[in-house]
């Protein structure tokens, strides 16, 4: 089916589960996209506080994670949920450790930029590709937490495809930061720092990728992981124009 | 390793053959085919039961029928062994064929046809003898009289039920002093004595408890390896935890019939989507 309802069960009450746990996976997003760009913010403007705040506030993704996986054990339990309502559970436990997974990487960001602090900091050279590459994982993750949201598989299509753009700009960073290496060697150790950062941002882009798989597959009953975005795109086509025959027969 | 080494290994990871074939569909082409059903359409009077039906069993599976009450799941089972001869008023329009036989055709031995495919009631129904006497009843009734060939059906028809444990040194007790789950296992017994090609089973568990409906469910599976197997069920999850494939009906219709793995996660109408997670369509 296309778009899957959550309501419109004979259960009010699985109706009831069934949002309140989505809008769990919601809230988590909410606070793993704040971490991540306070996370940007402090390593790019030197905000110590603010990197404070990223490393201490993982404790709340990490609950959140553990209370959805919790409920989603019981709803299997009880319900045993068929067809789109189990591939809601499990795209849910997926996305929920991709989120904690991200909320790990943003404290890593946060950790990073209290190292860095320790030094004189006229590195502004090599933080400026951070902002950049930032941005466009912001972006992505913002994107895929909207396509779960509002189960837009097509949606989920294209921001997957976004990722390589993400890979290209770490790819530029990464020059870069090996040009001012060799630069000045005793920069190496503050440079390694933002390196880590990078990746960091990089593998956040890897993840919010695998979230828009699992709308697909949430919406689609596909799966689509370890395919090539050619491919998912072909499918997505295909399968629009299957549905839209039958529309047309019926 | 670096980001386009890393694209490369998602790209590289194609697998081609499972996109084309949804995920978890088994192939029923491929399958050996025990009965096919061409335009089958029923009346009982005036009333139309079934509409169009059109599907095929394969040998050595487990075809699970689904729907509501009503929809033609029981009507469409009593169909492979012309039950429905019995009922007043019933006309049957189209084809079923076994092995390439129309059952309906003149030519054919109802009693015959009902001996290779059997029937399970939701109801055990064993006779009031003794539980040797229910098991090779049948083989009596064609005119089997050597003890000896009957002892050995008998002990193969029970520990093909899963009964011959419990039940070898009570075979003189009264089959009706038995619980439930026993006297239907009694009763799938008694059905595959006569080795019928296929068995149809309708609501086979609905009248058991947890543990017995397991044993049933368990006897299924063991069943299956000899017998082709027709179940109705309410109970979707015993549906989708026994079965091969299944069949969703609905109003008399066949809505939808796919390899079960697919129906339960990733069915392809909307009406089975609604019906399988508790939705009003």
């Amino acid at each position: 089916m296309e778009k899957a309802d959550i309501g419109h069960h004979i259960s009010q009450q699985f109706n009831q589960e069934l949002e309140d746990v989505r809008n769990r996976v919601l809230q988590m997003g909410g606070i793993v996209e704040q971490q991540l760009s306070d996370a940007i913010m402090s390593l790019t403007s030197m905000d110590m506080s603010l990197a404070e705040v990223v490393v201490t506030n993982d404790y709340k993704i990490n609950r959140l994670e553990v209370d959805i996986d919790e409920e989603c054990t019981q709803i299997l339990a009880r319900r045993q949920p068929a067809a789109s309502d189990l591939r809601l559970l499990m795209a849910i436990i997926k996305t929920i450790t991709d989120l904690e997974r991200i909320g790990d990487e943003a404290e890593r960001v946060g950790r990073m930029a209290l190292k860095f602090s320790e030094g004189d900091s006229n590195d502004s050279k090599a933080l400026a590709g951070i902002e950049h590459l930032g941005e466009y994982v912001q972006k992505n993750l913002h994107a895929a937490l909207d396509a779960f949201a509002r189960m837009d598989a097509e949606a989920a299509v294209k921001i997957a495809k976004q990722d390589k753009k993400v890979d290209r700009e770490y790819e530029n960073m990464l020059r870069q930061l090996m040009t001012y290496m060799m630069e000045d060697p005793r920069s190496i150790p503050r440079v390694i720092n933002v390196l880590w950062s990078a990746r960091a941002l990089e593998r956040i882009g890897d993840r919010a990728r695998n979230i828009c798989e699992y709308v697909i597959y949430l919406v689609k009953g596909k799966d689509v992981r370890h395919i090539s975005s050619e491919q998912v795109e072909h499918d997505a086509r295909e399968y629009n124009k299957e549905h839209h025959q039958k529309d047309k027969k019926s | 390793m670096t980001a386009a080494a890393d694209e490369q290994t998602r790209t590289h990871a194609i697998n081609m053959d499972a996109l084309d074939r949804p995920s978890g569909q088994s192939d029923i082409d491929s399958e050996e085919i025990a009965l096919e059903v061409s335009n089958l359409n029923l009346h009982y009077g005036s009333a139309q039961a079934l509409y169009d039906v059109n599907m095929v069993i394969p040998k050595n599976r487990v075809t699970a029928f689904i729907g509501p009450s009503g929809c033609g799941k029981s009507t469409l089972l009593r169909c492979f062994n012309r039950m429905n001869d019995l009922v007043d008023g019933c006309h049957i329009n189209g084809k079923i064929e076994l092995h390439g036989t129309d059952i309906y055709s003149k030519q054919v031995n109802v009693a015959n046809l009902r001996r290779r495919i059997g029937m399970v009631f939701q109801k055990p129904n064993p006779f009031p003898k003794s539980v040797y006497e229910n098991v090779a009843y049948g083989l009596r009734i064609q005119g089997v009289n050597d003890k000896r060939r009957l002892d050995e059906a008998v002990e193969k028809a029970l520990r093909g039920a899963a009964l011959w444990d419990e039940m070898k040194d009570r075979l003189n007790d009264n089959a009706l002093g038995m619980s439930g789950g026993q006297q239907q296992r009694l009763v799938i017994a008694r059905a595959i004595a006569i080795e019928p090609e296929v068995m149809l089973l309708d609501e086979p568990a609905s009248a058991l408890d947890p543990i017995s409906t397991l044993k049933i469910e368990e006897l299924i599976y063991e069943l299956k390896q000899n017998y082709t197997i027709i179940i109705v069920t309410h109970n979707m999850q015993q549906a989708a935890r026994v079965s091969d494939y299944t069949a969703f009906m609905y109003m008399g219709k066949l809505i939808e019939y796919a390899g079960t793995n697919k129906l339960f996660t990733n069915p392809a109408e909307k009406q089975t989507e609604d019906y399988i997670t508790g939705r009003y369509g």
